[in-house]
């Protein structure tokens, strides 16, 4: 198995969790929404940090390529944190028009971010990090049952 | 160590835009000729005005679209390097469109001279736009069936090119070549090569991506491409050898593979994930639709040769195929695209993020549904009067009042992107 394995499987995992958040917002269950959205936003989170801490670094470290496709995702990172704070006002807000449009951003950002990491970043990492222990740590942070 | 990644999310959004802005006008000049002209026109494919009305939409609205999305498309897809887009853009789009605008006006008022001078422009457009996409689809270290396909239709694309001159510089000083069967291979590759290849390639990319639909099945995105191509490549055996005997043996594999491609997309997206439906997901729709129509029809038009002996049969091929299927398809990804690229090159300004509107604030959702029900009506009536001579007029007007409702959107949303930025600067 490679090492970026779990990480596909947790993009869709992902996917699954957003639908919900974003069907039960636009058809005005809230509380259903609000379970879903914290559920969402605390596996990004996950997702995200594990990126930043584990596989990241051992990437750079093992190719020297410090500003290159890392950066970019980390960037990217940050504009998605942002978009779910904007749905987290709107959703305390019960503002279902803010909530759609900033999910509908978020999603398209997403979509577009994980097919780079799935295409390119992460063959590179499998490349360049097959020999090493980063692919136990990833799939022990996220282990999603 | 990979000197060609592209990871940069996008060229200038002046870059798409340029494409994006000026395409739908040719749909409505489409229109307008339609109205003019009557329902002559569709009496056969071979009318100066079904030729020019043809060459409307597939360069002057398909062809401008799609030159603009792959500008953008293939950074962010396949991370490729576009050898300095800002300026290949800024010269391949007028050069485009003042061909098409020579083109065109060659077929309807019967001058050759405009046909041949149109060759020269379409060459160096063209030709510059294929080895500057060919070059970034080849070097880019990215994998997989999109790419792919894109590296076919860029194939595509430059033997339609290729094939159309020849077809302008015959008709223009009457070289000795046969006509009727260079035009049917030049548009096979047209629209099956270079659009539906491109399309496929591309909706193995969205539309999992914008409907959170399962993946389209690995053994389909493997064969797709390659029996597409291969049945082009016997299609095309005709302008050699005689193959009239032959020919339901390679229509009818290809109609087959058209409905397998858009009753699997149908078919995803039915089973998806994501519940919402937008003018995106049902542009989509109405495509797939008028592709198993196109199938059915067609294979219909091949079995009852009385049924496809009449002239109008393939005028009735073209409506589905330009304005059912691909029109269909690219206004409806353009409602997709716009709006995140505003909101991109908005966030990147530098603000604070909560300044930057939301891809829905872009263009309105009742704006887009609207245009699309329209842009429906039309097809619909397009097809009547392919039979019905006397609503052509009628489907001319559709026609153009559908595209230029997408063109208004889609300005729309630059004044939009335009006030937004300024807001967001005035307040940094």
């Amino acid at each position: 198995m490679s090492i970026t394995a779990p990480l596909f499987q947790h993009h869709k995992h992902c996917d699954e969790i957003f639908a919900q958040a974003e069907d039960a917002c636009a058809s005005g269950d809230w509380d259903t929404g609000e379970n879903a959205f914290a559920l969402l936003q605390d596996q990004l989170e996950t997702h995200f940090s594990s990126e930043e801490e584990l596989l990241f670094p051992a990437f750079e470290s093992a190719t020297g390529m410090t500003s290159g496709p890392t950066e970019v995702m980390r960037g990217e990172h940050r504009q998605m944190r942002d978009l779910l704070a904007q749905m987290k006002g709107a959703l305390a807000a019960r503002d279902s028009d803010a909530f759609g449009g900033a999910a509908e951003t978020l999603l398209i950002l997403m979509q577009q971010h994980n097919m780079k990491e799935e295409n390119i970043l992460y063959p590179m990492c499998d490349n360049a990090l097959g020999a090493s222990d980063v692919g136990n740590s990833l799939a022990e942070r996220l282990k999603t049952s | 160590m990979h000197p060609s990644l592209s990871f940069d999310q996008a060229p200038p959004i002046s870059v798409p835009y340029r494409f994006f802005l000026v395409a739908p006008w040719f749909g409505v000049l489409a229109g307008i000729l339609l109205a003019w002209a009557g329902g002559e026109v569709f009496v056969s494919r071979w009318t100066p005005e079904a030729l020019a009305l043809t060459h409307l939409i597939a360069l002057g609205f398909m062809l401008q679209a799609m030159c603009g999305a792959l500008f953008q498309f293939i950074p962010v897809a396949v991370g490729g390097n576009v050898w300095r887009p800002e300026l290949v853009a800024n010269t391949v789009q007028p050069l485009l469109l003042l061909a098409t605008l020579l083109l065109v006006a060659g077929f309807l008022f019967g001058r050759p001279v405009l046909l041949s001078a149109a060759v020269p422009f379409f060459l160096l457009a063209l030709g510059g736009f294929v080895v500057v996409v060919a070059l970034a689809l080849w070097r880019t270290p990215a994998t997989g069936m999109t790419l792919w396909a894109m590296r076919l239709a860029i194939g595509g694309l430059a033997i339609t090119v290729l094939l159309g001159s020849l077809l302008a510089e015959a008709l223009a000083r009457g070289l000795a070549v046969p006509i009727v069967e260079l035009t049917n291979v030049h548009l096979a590759w047209g629209l099956g090569g270079w659009a539906l290849m491109l399309l496929a390639g591309v909706s193995y990319h969205v539309v999992p991506m914008f409907q959170l639909t399962k993946p389209y099945p690995l053994w389909f995105t493997r064969w797709f491409g390659p029996l597409l191509l291969l049945l082009l490549l016997i299609w095309s055996a005709r302008l050699f050898l005689d193959l009239s005997r032959w020919l339901p043996l390679v229509v009818l594999p290809l109609l087959l593979i058209l409905s397998a491609y858009a009753g699997l997309t149908l078919w995803l997206q039915y089973t998806r994930r994501r519940k919402i439906h937008d003018a995106t997901s049902l542009y989509f729709r109405v495509a797939m639709l008028s592709m198993l129509a196109l199938a059915v029809s067609g294979a219909a038009f091949v079995l009852w040769p009385v049924l496809g002996a009449d002239p109008r049969s393939a005028v009735w091929l073209g409506v589905l195929a330009l304005a059912g299927i691909f029109v269909s398809a690219i206004s409806g990804m353009m409602y997709k695209i716009v709006p995140f690229l505003n909101w991109l090159h908005l966030q990147r300004l530098g603000g604070p993020i909560s300044a930057v509107p939301n891809m829905k604030k872009m263009i309105p959702a009742e704006a887009m549904t609207g245009q699309l029900r329209l842009h429906v009506l039309a097809v619909v009536l397009l097809l009547a009067a392919v039979w019905q001579p006397g609503l052509a007029r009628l489907a001319g007007l559709a026609l153009a009042a559908s595209f230029a409702w997408l063109g208004w959107n889609l300005i729309g949303s630059v004044r939009r992107y335009q006030g937004f930025r300024d807001q967001i600067r005035a307040a940094a």
